[in-house]
């Protein structure tokens, strides 16, 4: 009895999902999958808020479902071939480590649009990938880390090493660099994406050792309450979210996701039929990427400075990773006035010269 | 006083604060165990106490109210689990599960409109001028009251096991429930308040995370210290003060790691991310190769329930 009711619910599925997708659709089943609470502050809360800008947008002609803390890996594709059947029409897998998942239910069902955030794999036609430029707003953080630091030591919470995050750390650290040649990176790996307390201790470690400015890739708040602490003397960044709540606190700026027009955009193609397979990666000029306010906490020169670099990177004028640049084992990556190729950065597997450590394999 | 770019006074002192979320939780589920019931819904208790202590903290302004309900929340769901398995002999372990289940789920609902809010602080206990001496200062002096509660507990805990009648009793029954009951004592009012003990102190660990570690509460925050607690509590054999030493093993395991990365130490992090379970792993074998049958001094009547009638 199951058994045949997923199967008809299967067939159901497929049907509704291949009569409709030639001329648009009268109505889409929008359907996301986060890595993390809603309530984290940060990563997954900004993805909400697109799903709810897409609600807002066409109301009565969007059903959204989605589900939280959805483990990265097998459970991943349960929960994928679940939302396919359930009759989703299209299905955004909102972080780097669905991928595979997200290709191997793809492929099962071809009639379901399937939307992976930061990834690269297109493996099948319904498979589209959508990302930021992140890194150029950790540019924007590094002219400030650089400017603001008193001890010349900045600090970088990573997640996980993959291309996504070493970017950051290379385009936060060539930034900082550029304003102030004396300063010195640490890179903490702490492995997750989301736990508080882990991440509390990360951003403890690198201040206990001086570090007095920092940035994270974490989704959480957590590190800017362990800056917090110390009154004053340790600024960060808000991550993903603006995270407002800290302004009288360390936070001076932060990158804001943006991924709401991203949504309405794809949401309003699969209803008026005008959909196609792509591989998004808007940026600061895009408005995926926004920039939070700079607090008065930064001086105003130093302010002007990260605001015009804003500016100049959504302009087009000026590239965060602009040749000369050499890698960290001293061979050259990119020459005199030469810019970073897109498949350069989505693949970015090493440091830029001047950062010590290694990246874990 | 630096080993490869790591001062081993603030390593100390950091994980002695990171250690007591961990520490608190499985100090309460050591007497659970001991009483002979198995409650696996500690990282659900530490959630719930997490949130009651942030409501608390935060409404009241007062960070010590908070502790204390975080406590009295833990204590209020564990008895849902009393409640299940010593009234209706419900099976612990499922139960524990899904008391785990939840506490998280509660949690988030409960937790909706706290996001962002900063609770009071709680601060140092102790003077300044005790907590900036060298090296002994901050291990000893610079911490909050909840550190130097948490070890209080272990060593009360030890004594009241060890030493008094009521230790006796509790390790009784988790000994040989049938024994005990013959002997006159009500074997399951007595699992029933060492639930509600386990409960009380896994949810001020739990607040310990929100008002103090992280100070801020958002979903899914003690993100499976409790899972930590019960691996920790059969490290450490069911005695008191091999769970400090397991607390503070695990807790500066990952504070070391943290600051060996800053310090730029060319130590793989994975081998030590791992290196606590390894241990734990290793502890096991050589307690249980120690003697025949008696595997690892497990409480006998442990995970079994209870009824007058059999």
């Amino acid at each position: 009895m199951k058994r045949r009711n997923l199967l008809a619910s299967a067939a159901m599925g497929l049907m509704l999902a291949s009569g409709a997708f030639a001329q648009g659709m009268d109505k889409v089943k929008a359907c996301f999958v986060y890595v993390g609470p809603i309530g984290d502050g940060g990563w997954t809360f900004q993805h909400h808020q697109g799903a709810m800008a897409v609600q807002e947008e066409f109301g009565d002609k969007v059903e959204i479902q989605y589900q939280e803390s959805v483990p990265e890996g097998a459970d991943a594709e349960r929960v994928l071939t679940q939302m396919a059947l359930g009759g989703c029409n299209i299905i955004f897998t909102t972080s780097f480590g669905y991928m595979d998942a997200t290709n191997a239910v793809a492929a099962k069902f071809p009639d379901v649009k399937f939307e992976h955030a930061t990834g690269f794999k297109r493996d099948s036609a319904n498979v589209s990938t959508y990302n930021a430029r992140f890194y150029e707003g950790r540019a924007v953080e590094g002219v400030i880390a650089g400017r603001m630091t008193k001890s010349n030591k900045i600090g970088y919470i990573g997640s996980f090493p993959i291309p996504e995050v070493v970017m950051g750390i290379n385009s936060y650290y060539l930034a900082a660099k550029k304003v102030n040649p004396d300063v010195q990176l640490s890179v903490v790996w702490a492995f997750t994406w989301f736990d508080p307390a882990k991440e509390a201790d990360a951003a403890k470690a690198l201040i206990d050792q001086g570090v007095d400015v920092i940035a994270s890739h974490t989704d959480s708040t957590a590190v800017l309450a362990e800056a917090a602490k110390t009154d004053g003397k340790v600024i960060g960044f808000g991550q993903a979210s603006d995270m407002a709540e800290y302004k009288d606190g360390p936070r001076v700026t932060s990158i804001i996701d943006n991924w709401g027009p991203y949504y309405v955009k794809r949401v309003g193609a699969l209803l008026d039929g005008s959909y196609a397979q792509q591989d998004a990666w808007e940026g600061i000029a895009g408005g995926e990427v926004l920039i939070g306010e700079i607090t008065d906490k930064v001086p105003a020169e130093v302010k002007a400075e990260a605001e015009k670099l804003r500016d100049d990177i959504a302009a087009g004028t000026v590239h965060p990773f602009t040749g000369p640049i050499k890698k960290q084992d001293g061979s050259d990556w990119l020459a005199e006035g030469a810019t970073a190729p897109d498949g350069d950065l989505l693949g970015m597997n090493f440091y830029v010269e001047g950062i010590t450590g290694d990246i874990p394999q | 006083m630096d080993f490869g770019g790591i001062n081993p006074v603030i390593l100390i002192a950091t994980l002695m604060a990171s250690a007591v979320p961990i520490l608190l939780a499985a100090l309460g589920e050591t007497v659970v165990e001991r009483s002979g019931v198995l409650n696996l819904g500690v990282e659900g208790m530490m959630i719930i106490g997490a949130l009651g202590g942030f409501v608390v903290a935060v409404q009241t302004g007062s960070p010590v109210l908070g502790f204390i309900g975080g406590a009295a929340a833990g204590a209020a769901l564990s008895l849902i689990f009393a409640l299940l398995t010593q009234v209706f002999l419900a099976n612990q372990v499922a139960t524990g599960l899904a008391l785990t289940l939840f506490g998280l789920g509660v949690s988030s609902l409960g937790g909706q409109g706290y996001n962002g809010i900063k609770p009071p602080r709680t601060g140092q206990l102790l003077p300044d001028a005790l907590a900036d001496l060298p090296v002994i200062g901050p291990i000893l002096f610079g911490h909050d009251w909840v550190v130097y509660f948490s070890i209080l507990m272990t060593a009360v805990l030890w004594w009241v096991l060890k030493a008094t009648r009521i230790g006796l009793i509790i390790r009784a029954v988790g000994e040989s429930h049938e024994a005990a009951h013959a002997l006159g004592y009500k074997v399951n009012r007595i699992r029933l308040m060492c639930i509600a003990f386990g409960g009380a102190m896994a949810g001020m660990g739990g607040a310990y995370v929100s008002l103090a570690r992280v100070p801020q509460w958002v979903d899914g925050i003690t993100a499976g210290a409790g899972w930590i607690a019960l691996a920790i509590v059969v490290f450490a054999s069911w005695k008191p003060w091999r769970v400090l030493i397991g607390a503070y093993l695990f807790g500066g395991i990952t504070v070391l790691q943290l600051n060996l990365q800053v310090a730029g130490s060319g130590i793989p992090v994975e081998y030590l991310s791992m290196a606590p379970y390894l241990i734990t792993i290793l502890v096991l074998v050589i307690m249980s190769a120690g003697r025949k049958g008696k595997a690892n001094g497990a409480p006998a009547s442990l995970g079994q329930n209870f009824h007058a009638s059999r």
